[in-house]
């Protein structure tokens, strides 16, 4: 990846938190027949909790405070080895969807163990939730990125995620894909109708409910680093859809891949505005969807496979 | 009788005082064949206490039994065979000391006075075992909702048993509602509990009015019940909003939202209070509209008619409301009765309760279809207040179809009749608002009774959320959509 592009994709990556969790909100709101706040919303909300002082409760511990901060280091460099722009990332390496996956497992974690590190029954049971669906869309999530690089032949985010012709097996394989990554998106970004991002009642959230107890700083790491997810996920849905491969000039991908971007975010806006969140014990049920994607994807690869022989 | 709700007027030198064993027997035949408890109270006098209470059979005019009960010798409690007696039977013993043999939790129902050490004798309950853990909600809780204390043992997410402590509000009301002219405690009686201002000052106006010899006519009874119907269709609206919100729904929860404000600026165009407050006052209804202003109130409730029509068909046809509301928090028509539930959660679990159905006053005209639904979960709690809101807008189409204008009475209120109790009712949005009057022989007031059905339902909610998921608790909190402050007082 030359300079340039390197510098775009890092511009673009830090900004596009604020632009996407924007783009969402102004979509429901007008969904609800409102305004909706300034697409920037987000930065002022975030510019507010640096000035602010943190408060520690007596119970925590130094965990309590490193989990922000691991949270948002992990989703920054997650962003890395994604191709935000299409084609290319500044990191990329052989089966760096791995490391991809463990990043966020890690920043997952690192969450959890804060919100045990509390002491409150709220937050153990938004970790308990929050453990028990990762359990269900892992494998899922795995399915598909493995069978999306055993078909492509590619072992780097941007080789397995460009686009490599129309070809009825390759469209049923990133169909399937499609769906596990927005599932993903659901839960790891704590979007309907998996969670609620704006409930304000504590015995029905699982993000919101583990972040609680955080203040200033600490708080502007964890918003920040849940929409650095969000906007990541989001990209590797757009880079999925995009229709321009190696053949198109590089900033038509780019452009499509923007554009596809945005059109990700209005959807989520959308899905939110229109649905009504699942009762809680029907989220795994609904996460089986990932499941079944991914073995769809893995039939039509095979099936592929089996043709080209 | 007249006036829009029942009423009943006793002078007490003709009702007989029963003893403490007769008092409680006679209750328990009444109960026993059919009648309904609506209100039990007592008050001290030097070492006795009188008794009061107000049941109501089939019929649906009120009963009084009477009674002078030994405070250290006491009666054996009725809870037990019936359980719909518990919270009174408990609020009785708080307040006066009675002795009530056999109760099984004679738990303070708020903190009374400077003895809150009564509240420690009754810890919560515990659930013991490896599984289990316990979750605390308040009593200081996020955001501006009131004080009240939920603990909950559960199961993983299931929850095992809920206990709702309350009476952190606790401020006094009924003792301050005895001082100074009970005819000038309108204002009082409207904040008791902010979102029933014109139930509660309905119930005190009327109470007041019979005490008076004062006779409600037509025009007044008019006025008032189109300030309760508007403040059910707001509050409705209000309940609504809230559901769809915590579920997520957001095009219920803006839609809902929007409309009530149409709705509670409906009366501030007519009495000049969003919440209807100085709309009653004891011997008239202020609210006043002339043929210009009538003509908005028209425009407004054929907006919200249309309007409605449009996110309710949303709201009931969408999928995923349907998901979370069925099931969740079901009461069954028997517990509803057992625990001696009232309006909107008794109607949703198939108990035909619903006093403007005597087709008294204001309702004699224009008469109002009581809506239950026998399932007795969320959604039949929300269709409910759907099916609800349509028939009092249809009501207030139909009255203002006929009317012109709609005039401001004020009739003077002469002194109160002494030696009397009236107990008064009002069809809220809630349930059943009941005050209860009594003077004595100078005509000094000497007990106020105030009962909002936030009293009588809370334990409904309790019993609702057992084996649920406890994520589902606040989506079964707001569909009874219970007052912290009235039941505090």
């Amino acid at each position: 990846m030359t300079l340039p592009w390197t510098l775009a994709h890092l511009v673009v990556l830090f900004a596009s938190p604020i632009l996407v969790v924007g783009i969402i909100n102004r979509t429901k709101a007008r969904w609800a027949g409102r305004r909706g706040p300034p697409i920037l919303q987000t930065y002022f909300d975030l510019a507010r909790l640096l000035r602010k002082r943190p408060v520690y409760s007596a119970t925590t511990t130094p965990v309590f405070w490193v989990a922000p901060y691991v949270l948002l280091a992990t989703a920054a460099v997650s962003g890395l080895v994604v191709p935000l722009l299409g084609r290319g990332a500044p990191l990329s390496f052989r089966f760096d969807f791995v490391f991809f996956a463990y990043l966020w497992g890690l920043g997952r974690l690192a969450l959890m163990l804060g919100a045990l590190d509390t002491g409150s029954a709220f937050e153990g049971m938004g970790s308990s939730r929050e453990a028990t669906f990762a359990t269900f869309i892992e494998p899922a999530v795995f399915l598909c990125l493995g069978t999306l690089a055993s078909a492509t032949g590619g072992a780097t985010f941007a080789q397995m995620l460009s686009f490599h012709g129309v070809d009825p097996a390759m469209v049923v394989v990133r169909a399937g894909c499609v769906v596990a990554l927005t599932l993903l998106l659901q839960v790891e970004s704590a979007r309907m109708p998996v969670d609620d991002p704006t409930t304000h009642l504590e015995l029905t959230k699982v993000h919101e409910v583990m972040i609680l107890d955080h203040s200033g700083p600490d708080l502007a790491a964890m918003e920040y680093g849940a929409a650095l997810k969000l906007a990541i996920g989001s990209a590797l849905l757009a880079s999925l859809l995009n229709p321009f491969g190696a053949q198109s000039p590089r900033w038509v991908v780019a452009a499509a891949n923007v554009g596809l971007w945005v059109a990700v975010a209005v959807a989520v806006g959308t899905i939110e505005s229109t649905l009504a969140r699942l009762r809680l014990n029907a989220i795994p049920r609904y996460l089986l969807a990932a499941l079944f994607g991914g073995v769809l994807a893995l039939l039509a690869s095979v099936w592929r496979a089996g043709g080209a022989t | 009788m007249s006036g829009s709700f029942p009423l009943g007027s006793w002078t007490l030198a003709e009702v007989p005082e029963l003893p403490g064993g007769a008092w409680s027997e006679r209750v328990a035949a009444l109960l026993g064949e059919g009648a309904r408890i609506v209100t039990a109270f007592g008050r001290r006098d030097g070492g006795d206490v009188v008794a009061s209470a107000i049941l109501q059979p089939a019929s649906g005019e009120l009963v009084l039994v009477r009674g002078r009960i030994d405070r250290a010798l006491g009666y054996h409690a009725l809870t037990p065979t019936h359980p719909a007696m518990h919270v009174f039977e408990r609020e009785m013993h708080e307040q006066t000391g009675v002795r009530i043999a056999g109760h099984p939790w004679l738990k303070p129902v708020r903190f009374e006075g400077s003895a809150p050490s009564a509240m420690a004798a009754y810890p919560f309950f515990t659930l013991q075992g490896k599984e289990v853990h316990e979750v605390q909600v308040g009593p200081v809780h996020a955001g501006v909702i009131e004080p009240g204390a939920f603990r909950f043992m559960c199961l993983g997410e299931k929850v095992h048993h809920l206990e709702i402590q309350l009476g952190y509000q606790h401020r006094g009301v009924e003792a301050l509602l005895l001082r100074g002219d009970p005819r000038a405690h309108a204002p009082l009686v409207e904040t008791i509990a902010g979102d029933t201002s014109i139930a509660h000052a309905w119930a005190d106006c009327a109470a007041i009015e019979s005490l008076a010899g004062l006779d409600a006519d037509a025009s007044t009874d008019r006025g008032r019940a189109v300030g309760l119907e508007l403040e059910r269709v707001a509050m409705h609206l209000a309940g609504l909003a809230g559901l769809a919100t915590d579920i997520g729904f957001l095009q219920g929860g803006s839609t809902y939202g929007r409309l009530r404000t149409t709705a509670i600026n409906t009366s501030m165009r007519l009495c000049g209070s969003r919440f209807g407050r100085g709309w009653l006052r004891p011997g008239g209804s202020r609210a006043m509209a002339d043929a210009a202003l009538v003509d908005v109130v028209r425009a407004n409730i054929a907006l919200l008619i249309r309007d409605l029509a449009v996110i309710n068909d949303r709201f009931v046809s969408s999928v995923t409301v349907r998901h979370r509301f069925v099931g969740a928090g079901r009461l069954t028509s028997e517990q509803a009765l057992d625990v001696g539930l009232v309006g909107v959660a008794a109607r949703a679990s198939g108990v035909n309760l619903d006093q403007r159905s005597l087709g008294l006053g204001a309702y004699r005209e224009h008469p109002v279809e009581t809506v239950t639904d026998p399932t007795g979960d969320c959604w039949a709690r929300a269709l409910v207040r759907i099916r609800e809101m349509d028939g009092s807008l249809a009501w207030l189409r139909r009255v203002f179809a006929d009317a012109t204008e709609l005039a401001s009475v004020q009739r003077p209120v002469g002194a109160l009749a002494a030696g009397s109790l009236v107990v008064s009712t009002c069809e809220g949005w809630r349930g059943e608002v009941v005050h209860a009057l009594e003077t004595g022989p100078d005509g000094v007031l000497v007990q106020h009774k105030v009962q909002d059905p936030s009293l009588r339902n809370w334990f409904g909610l309790a019993l609702a959320v057992r084996e649920n998921e406890i994520s589902d608790f606040p989506i079964c909190n707001k569909s009874f959509d219970l007052s912290y402050c009235g039941h505090d007082l």
